[in-house]
């Protein structure tokens, strides 16, 4: 139940980032406000019981859509049409690899996704103030850099959720194999 | 560069699928109609290294035997070598378990043959200074390692188990040529194989029966016997009555294998026996609210915590063909079990998905590693967990849902192996002629010299999340000893206080082994169940 505990964090956080770099009051009293829009806001985003089994609620996969191209950067296709493709598949395929994970961490990470996708959270917590179909890849990355680096173990945590849901679908399809020199399983015949 | 293709000369033998045809008991909970109540003169849960020998044995014996397990049946037709596939199929929690804090990445099997169907075949005898602590420290009987001599060597011929005779792939060549280079100790890894194709998918499943996994060993056995396996069923509680268990509650788990449905499966049985693993035998027990009047259920959870070592070589490597692990180096298993921790070296097979979720970071620096997976030579250090009073393990809990969580403290004891093992794994890749080495935490980078990757590791701060820590080993939590104030069961295996249930699986170690525990978990468990199966006939 990390992500349980991380809704009252955001806030917690953004005070801390006040002491460390000073940011400026009015920024400070509308984290502090966020934070508190947060703990209400908590109740109604915890999913239901019945976690979506299937694939990533609408709003997940946008998350995903703006975070498979900064942790694949360097992976993906260079030609538009088939990085399109590509990011697709991959969010698909994180849907379904979440879908084959047990209740509690199905929560975990539903959790993690209503927080990303709330607006004030998403620019407390990530720093991001537009919609995630609009971040590019270099302020993704930064927001990923930030979670990678932050001492404070809910964010940490959220960055290895992310980085292992997707390299796992990304290098579990065949069609990324050749990119790698994987040259697949043997053929038995 | 288009995948191997291997000609064989016949259709590859499934004796799995032959089995299930010629009518075993078998019983896929999750198509059951309605709650049944079966019966039996032993309940086994769980079908890995220990309820896989226990079944054979029991069965042998002439008993009525029923396998419980929560994974599914499967066998080599369904075992295509893919990842995807293999870590949601055969593994817990798509291969994606972890400590309660997310530090440690836990491999385990959850399927039929549990983590025999899945682990890379590596077969130790428990070291003997492990044995030796046992007797000092736990209370362990001085005849155990006499006894196990007899069940080692029983076990070993009945398994296949031996040295592995034919060249180590490239990955396994460069621990021995770097060892050998720095004049450190390396041998050979035992095997339980026959007529092993050297594919070195081992990890998805052995898709030519070569692996002497419980899946196509022990479990045919006991089906062949008489015994009945229900498979995606998960062991709620043992009810008890008394001193007894009276029987024991499973529920059939949901078509994506993930949850439990209502439909109930009562077993009752004369006696019952928790093979669930050293996270699901104490999970089991907890729910079951078993005496535990000195608190010793759930404790001492060992996992061998494991740090990664990635290197260039210039030539290609190959790590994901051949033979998965081969060679392992002791060198730094000192015999002073409870000074600093010691740690062995071994190498893992490098598959993309694997390589992947390890290598840290990500964008450019991460995708231009993965290009250069063919070069990539990787070098793992187990880290001997539970011999120091400053290394006391894990401990299970339950969340709400009774699922088990594992806390595991990472202390600075097992911090400070970190690094000498990151260290030493660096000496060794590059005296074996690495051009690159990346010691696997967040602050690691490719270094050029040893120099450079030693004053990185020296600086490096290690603390969970940004240091990789893996494990593939879960041991202890249901200690064997005779003591109730140190241990859960006797050294019978019968719990200390119900007289009619037994544990037999790795969780009965009161520390981790100091080496892949199959062997030892193998062992252990033969004799116990042989003991239990002469005071069950009479």
């Amino acid at each position: 139940m990390l992500f349980r505990r991380a809704l009252r964090a955001p806030a917690l956080d953004a005070r801390r980032s006040f002491i460390l770099v000073n940011l400026s009051r009015r920024r400070l009293i509308f984290t502090g406000v966020a934070g508190a829009v947060v703990l209400v806001a908590a109740r109604w985003l915890q999913p239901s019981h019945s976690v979506a089994a299937s694939a990533l609620s609408a709003d997940a996969a946008d998350v995903m859509r703006a975070i498979v191209p900064a942790l694949l950067d360097g992976a993906l296709p260079h030609d538009a049409a088939e990085r399109r493709a590509a990011i697709e598949d991959t969010v698909d395929a994180v849907g379904t690899a979440i879908a084959g994970l047990p209740p509690v961490t199905r929560e975990e990470l539903s959790t993690l996704f209503a927080l990303l996708d709330f607006a004030p959270v998403r620019i407390a917590f990530a720093d991001i103030a537009f919609a995630w179909r609009d971040a590019d890849v270099a302020t993704t990355n930064a927001f990923l850099v930030r979670l990678q680096k932050s001492r404070w173990s809910v964010k940490r945590t959220a960055y290895d959720a992310l980085h292992q849901l997707t390299f796992a679908a990304w290098y579990a399809s065949p069609s990324t194999w050749p990119s790698i020199g994987y040259p697949g399983p043997p053929a038995l015949t | 560069m288009n995948a191997t293709s291997i000609d064989i000369k016949a259709p590859l033998a499934d004796p799995v699928r032959d089995g299930l045809a010629r009518g075993w008991n078998v019983v896929d909970a999750t198509s059951l109609a309605r709650d049944v109540t079966l019966e039996a003169d032993v309940a086994i849960v769980g079908t890995g290294a220990g309820g896989g020998i226990a079944a054979e044995i029991l069965a042998d014996a002439g008993l009525r035997v029923l396998m419980v397990e929560e994974g599914p049946l499967k066998s080599s037709t369904d075992f295509r070598m893919r990842e995807a596939d293999a870590y949601r199929d055969l593994y817990q929690e798509s291969a994606a378990r972890k400590t309660a804090d997310k530090a440690i990445n836990i491999l385990q099997g959850r399927c039929v043959g549990g983590g025999t169907t899945v682990n890379w075949t590596s077969s130790f005898r428990t070291p003997a200074t492990t044995l030796a602590h046992w007797q000092s420290a736990h209370g362990w009987s001085p005849r155990e390692p006499a006894e196990l001599e007899h069940w080692y060597a029983q076990v070993e011929a009945r398994l296949g188990i031996a040295p592995w005779p034919i060249a180590p792939n490239a990955n396994n060549a460069a621990l021995a040529r770097g060892a050998d280079a720095l004049g450190l100790h390396r041998d050979v890894i035992r095997r339980n194989v026959r007529g092993c194709w050297n594919l070195g998918y081992c990890g998805m499943g052995c898709p030519t029966n070569a692996k002497q996994s419980m899946l196509v060993t022990t479990i045919p056995h006991a089906l062949d016997a008489g015994a009945t396996l229900v498979t995606r069923a998960r062991a709620l509680r043992f009810v008890t009555r008394g001193d007894d268990v009276d029987h024991l509650e499973c529920a059939a788990m949901d078509a994506s294998g993930t949850a439990p449905t209502a439909r109930r499966i009562d077993v009752r049985a004369r006696s019952f026996v928790s093979a669930a693993g050293a996270i699901g035998s104490p999970a089991l027990l907890l729910r079951s609210g078993v005496p535990d009047p000195y608190a010793t259920l759930g404790v001492r959870t060992f996992l061998h915590p494991t740090v990664v070592s990635a290197a260039l070589m210039s030539s290609r490597v190959d790590g994901f063909a051949g033979a998965p692990q081969t060679i392992y180096s002791d060198q730094f298993m000192s015999d002073a079990v409870d000074g600093p921790i010691g740690f062995k070296l071994e190498a893992p097979p490098v598959h993309p998905v694997l390589a992947s979720i390890t290598l840290p970071g990500h964008g450019v620096a991460h995708a231009s590693w993965m290009r250069r997976l063919p070069n990539m030579q990787v070098l793992i250090a187990l880290l001997r967990d539970g011999f120091h009073p400053d290394s006391a393990g894990g401990r299970v809990r339950l969340a709400a849902d009774g699922t088990p969580l594992l806390d595991y403290p990472l202390t600075p004891y097992v911090f400070e192996g970190v690094r000498r093992a990151m260290t030493a794994m660096a000496k060794v890749q590059f005296a074996a002629g690495a051009t690159a080495v990346m010691p696997v935490h967040d602050e690691g980078d490719g270094y050029a010299t040893f120099g450079a990757a030693h004053a990185a590791i020296a600086a490096f701060d290690l603390r969970p999340r940004a240091t990789t820590i893996v494990s593939a080993h879960v041991m202890g939590g249901c200690a064997l000893g005779p003591d109730p104030h140190r241990a859960v069961v006797d050294e019978t295996g019968r719990h200390h206080y119900l007289a009619n249930l037994h544990v037999l699986d790795g969780s009965l170690f009161p520390t981790s082994v100091g080496a892949n525990p199959q062997l030892s978990i193998y062992a252990l468990t033969a004799r116990l169940a042989t003991s239990l199966a002469q005071r069950l006939r009479t």
